[in-house]
């Protein structure tokens, strides 16, 4: 939160913060009503800066936990290679990469707690892996086997919202519900730059800040909404528009997972202790293409994506965990062997999906049954059946 | 890798779909050749789709066997591209016959053919095993009919939809045009604007020679000697609009027959003066400029009943519609806001307007937006008729033919040139007064042009 954001004195703006170790001391920020300063604890050269006030969130993040962000990293960006490969080898029909995001998803989703419930985005792969997802799970809507994934409450993580914002509402609603529930949970909503232009995000924000509803709207914007550039969606800093709606936000460095991790911890704590809704804005890149079906070279600059590669959130914290001591080979190689075996999990969940049945139509329409929709499967299933005893000459 | 050759299998791999609803690839370059060995996910290719080109990562480990395609050529969706040699995995431990090695077990990598109708492919085709549609089992259709069983391609394929942009179906819907009897020029055969344009002007097959296979419905003449023709085209939306009028709009007509032997007295002078040298002034001049004028007096005439919006609208400009017979039929162009031209300016627009709907050019700009009609069945020598009001309007005036008659004309009888006007209306909301005001109006004009100086 901005009236909270305190950070190193150089280069206070922006992602390319260049600024060394040197400066080592902890400058007391100045109160901005604009939530402009990007809070980033490791820099882009891996370097881990102090902060005077996010330092105290991630205080318990000791070596191991570092290490085990770094496997949560290594393995979605896994995932998402083998993904994109199972696409391109015609098993999924499509996939959206989240290539470069890994930070942004990982620091959030491992600070949420199991009774938080996430409404997601479709690019949110890493978060579902943080909530334990079925690895086949994630592919099943893009193989087309299933119009969703899972059941939403196994993992309180519902299923991807494909269309540009929804789920905001539906955080926002679930969040007015955990109050009258009396819970202490939060729902968070993740969603793009693009989203923020659409009436829902909008109206989301509005709901969340009158009922004060516990609700963290997580912003990634990876600077492009397929083809458009950020700069259209917005001639300011997103995040500054949530104080608009009065509702705190703040900007972090989405490609710094630690960054990432203290920040949504500041707003989960605000959300249970009755302070509601927190916008985050994590400032990230989309390194890859929109979906497999995308190019962005038609697009977008090369020299763009090369800047972007030189902040690359693995590397950075890599040379952090490397400077530390904590990159022998012997970790990388379990990080590999992880990485590996996930991808051979995720492929021959994949590979081994059982195709649906006609009749799977019908599932999963209404809870309960339906005297209607049964005459309608009975319908189609003796439809179905006829062919069996058609003729032999009948099919073609 | 190098698995035992007595323990591998050959596996195919078929181009998918890499895209959203593409049916084809081109290869643009290999990786590999025949005889490497590949891991999986190993890049073998660069793709280019029409959206991108893209890498394909292998999807086994094994050895290349057969490359199917040379770099550079265009691949169907589905169509096997690679052929590997790779250790057989548990699944391949199950009893398969062996009569079928080069079967892909992962599940199929794409239909083999997909209806090129990018998003949304409707249902693949079926692997074989079932109908597509319900087998009939007629009891005395167990002999089977030679016929039906040589012809099996013979079943009718649904056609597919004409491929356009939802801009042109909509201006080619406005305009009447079946999609389906257009030939695109656009890539892949898509039709375009110009070709619903095209279609509408006549250009460039509709004129008349019969060689042409244009867009014209082909009539068929049956053994019994009736001609069928099918309804579409400019047909068909000529009745539909007719339908629609004739049964939204009340009708009421009204008749008036009137000298106008000064009208014609003036056309003649201003034939033989210099000031309309060069423009072609005729009755219908004289009437459209009368009828601007009255409904400067009788504004309600200019007007539309709003359905949706519960609002008569009248119009501020006069858009005088002119019903013209074209090659591909009834067409009613209008010259915006007549209302503003002088008399020589109205001669001319009317004299381009028909000569170009005669020429089977009129733009679509110039068939919208109407506010009132004008047929002129005089030309056939009609006298009198009720026309059916152009859709939205609110009033169409037929002009009778100017004949010799013999008439009252100073108390005494003359021959004089008399002409019968017909004037609908639409009875919502052009009551008979309003209605019966507006014609006499017309009348006075052409009865006695001077008579203006009164109404203006």
């Amino acid at each position: 939160m901005a009236q909270d954001g305190t950070r190193p004195g150089p280069g206070s703006t922006g992602g390319n913060d260049d600024a060394g170790p040197a400066s080592g001391t902890v400058l007391p920020g100045p109160a901005h009503a604009g939530a402009d300063d990007l809070v980033q604890l490791i820099d882009h050269h891996g370097v881990r800066h102090p902060h005077g006030h996010y330092d105290a969130l991630v205080a318990d993040v000791d070596g191991a936990a570092l290490q085990r962000l770094y496997e949560d990293m290594v393995v979605v960006r896994r995932i998402d290679a083998e993904a994109t490969a199972l696409q391109r080898q015609g098993e999924l029909a499509l996939w959206p990469p989240l290539l470069g995001q890994e930070a942004a998803q990982i620091g959030s989703g491992r600070a949420l707690r199991s009774d938080d419930f996430v409404f997601s985005s479709y690019r949110e792969n890493a978060v579902a892996y943080c909530r334990g997802v079925d690895l086949a799970d994630i592919l099943r809507v893009w193989r087309g086997n299933a119009s969703s994934g899972w059941d939403p409450y196994t993992i309180n993580m519902a299923t991807p919202q494909v269309i540009i914002g929804a789920q905001t509402l539906h955080a926002t609603g679930y969040a007015m519900g955990i109050v009258n529930d009396g819970a202490d949970s939060v729902a968070v909503a993740y969603f793009g730059d693009g989203a923020t232009s659409q009436g829902d995000v909008n109206e989301a924000m509005v709901f969340a800040a009158s009922y004060q509803a516990p609700v963290i709207f997580f912003c990634q914007n990876n600077h492009w909404a397929i083809s458009e550039p950020v700069g259209l969606q917005a001639h300011v800093p997103i995040a500054r528009r949530a104080p608009g709606f009065g509702i705190p936000s703040v900007r972090v460095d989405g490609n710094d997972v630690l960054a990432c991790l203290a920040v949504t911890r500041e707003a989960l704590a605000r959300a249970r202790s009755g302070g509601g809704p927190t916008f985050i804005e994590a400032v990230t890149y989309r390194m890859g293409p929109h979906t497999t079906a995308d190019d962005p070279t038609r697009y977008r600059d090369a020299n763009e994506l090369e800047d972007w590669a030189a902040r690359d959130p693995l590397a950075r914290l890599a040379t952090l965990l490397d400077s530390l001591g904590l990159l022998d080979a012997g970790y990388t190689d379990s990080v590999k062997a992880r990485a590996d075996a996930v991808a051979a999990e995720l492929r021959e969940g994949c590979l081994s999906m059982p195709e649906p049945a006609p009749s799977d139509v019908f599932k999963h329409v209404y809870s309960t049954p339906n005297s209607w929709l049964d005459r309608q499967q009975d319908h189609y299933e003796r439809y179905l059946a006829s062919f069996a005893q058609a003729p032999q000459e009948g099919p073609r | 890798m190098t698995a035992s050759r007595t323990n591998t299998r050959i596996r195919e791999f078929r181009l998918p779909d890499l895209g959203e609803g593409l049916t084809e690839s081109e290869i643009v370059q290999w990786h590999v050749a025949e005889g490497d060995t590949v891991e999986l996910n190993q890049i073998i290719a660069d793709v280019e789709t029409a959206k991108a080109v893209v890498e394909l990562p292998s999807p086994y480990a094994g050895v290349v066997v057969r490359l199917h395609e040379a770099a550079g050529t265009v691949v169907d969706v589905g169509a096997p591209i690679v052929s590997f040699e790779v250790a057989a995995g548990p699944d391949d431990a199950v009893p398969v016959p062996a009569s079928v090695p080069d079967e892909p077990v992962p599940a199929e990598p794409a239909p083999a053919r997909r209806e090129p109708n990018l998003v949304g492919y409707g249902a693949a085709v079926e692997k074989g095993g079932r109908p597509q549609r319900r087998g009939r089992s007629l009891p005395a259709a167990n002999a089977p009919q030679p016929a039906a069983v040589l012809q099996p391609a013979a079943a009718p394929q649904p056609r597919e939809r004409p491929r356009s942009t939802p801009p042109v179906r909509k201006l080619a819907r406005d305009l009447g045009i079946t999609l389906d009897t257009l030939t695109g020029t656009g890539p892949g055969a898509l039709i375009t604007r110009a070709d619903v344009l095209a279609a509408l002007a006549g250009t460039p097959s509709s004129t008349a020679e019969p060689a042409s296979p244009g867009p014209r419905p082909r009539a068929v003449r049956s053994s019994t000697g009736e001609i069928r023709t099918p309804i579409r085209g400019m047909r068909k939306h000529t009745a539909a609009a007719m339908v629609a009028s004739a049964f939204s709009a009340p009708h009421a007509t009204e008749f008036l027959t009137i000298d106008v032997t000064p009208t014609m007295e003036l056309l003649a002078e201003l034939k033989a003066g210099r000031a309309f040298e060069g423009t072609r002034v005729t009755p219908l001049t004289v009437v459209s400029k009368a009828v601007c004028i009255a409904i400067a007096r009788n504004p309600i005439l200019n007007s539309s009943w709003d359905e949706q919006a519960q609002e008569i609208v009248q119009y501020a400009d006069v858009n005088l519609g002119i019903a013209a017979a074209t090659p591909r039929g009834l067409l009613v162009p209008n010259i915006k806001a007549a209302q503003s031209l002088t008399l020589k300016d109205l001669a001319q627009a009317l004299g381009a307007l028909t000569e170009t709907a005669r020429a089977g050019r009129t733009p679509p700009t110039d068939l919208a937006g109407g506010t009132i009609s004008i047929t002129n069945i005089g030309v056939f020598g009609i006298d009198a008729g009720t026309p059916i009001l152009n859709p939205g309007e609110a009033a169409i005036l037929a002009m009778g033919a100017v004949r010799s008659t013999p008439w009252e004309y100073r108390g005494e009888i003359a021959l004089r040139s008399v002409m019968t006007l017909s004037l609908s209306f639409d009875h919502r909301l052009v009551d008979g007064e309003q209605g019966s005001r507006f014609l006499a109006d017309v009348g006075t004009i052409l009865r006695n042009p001077a008579m203006v100086l009164t109404m203006v």
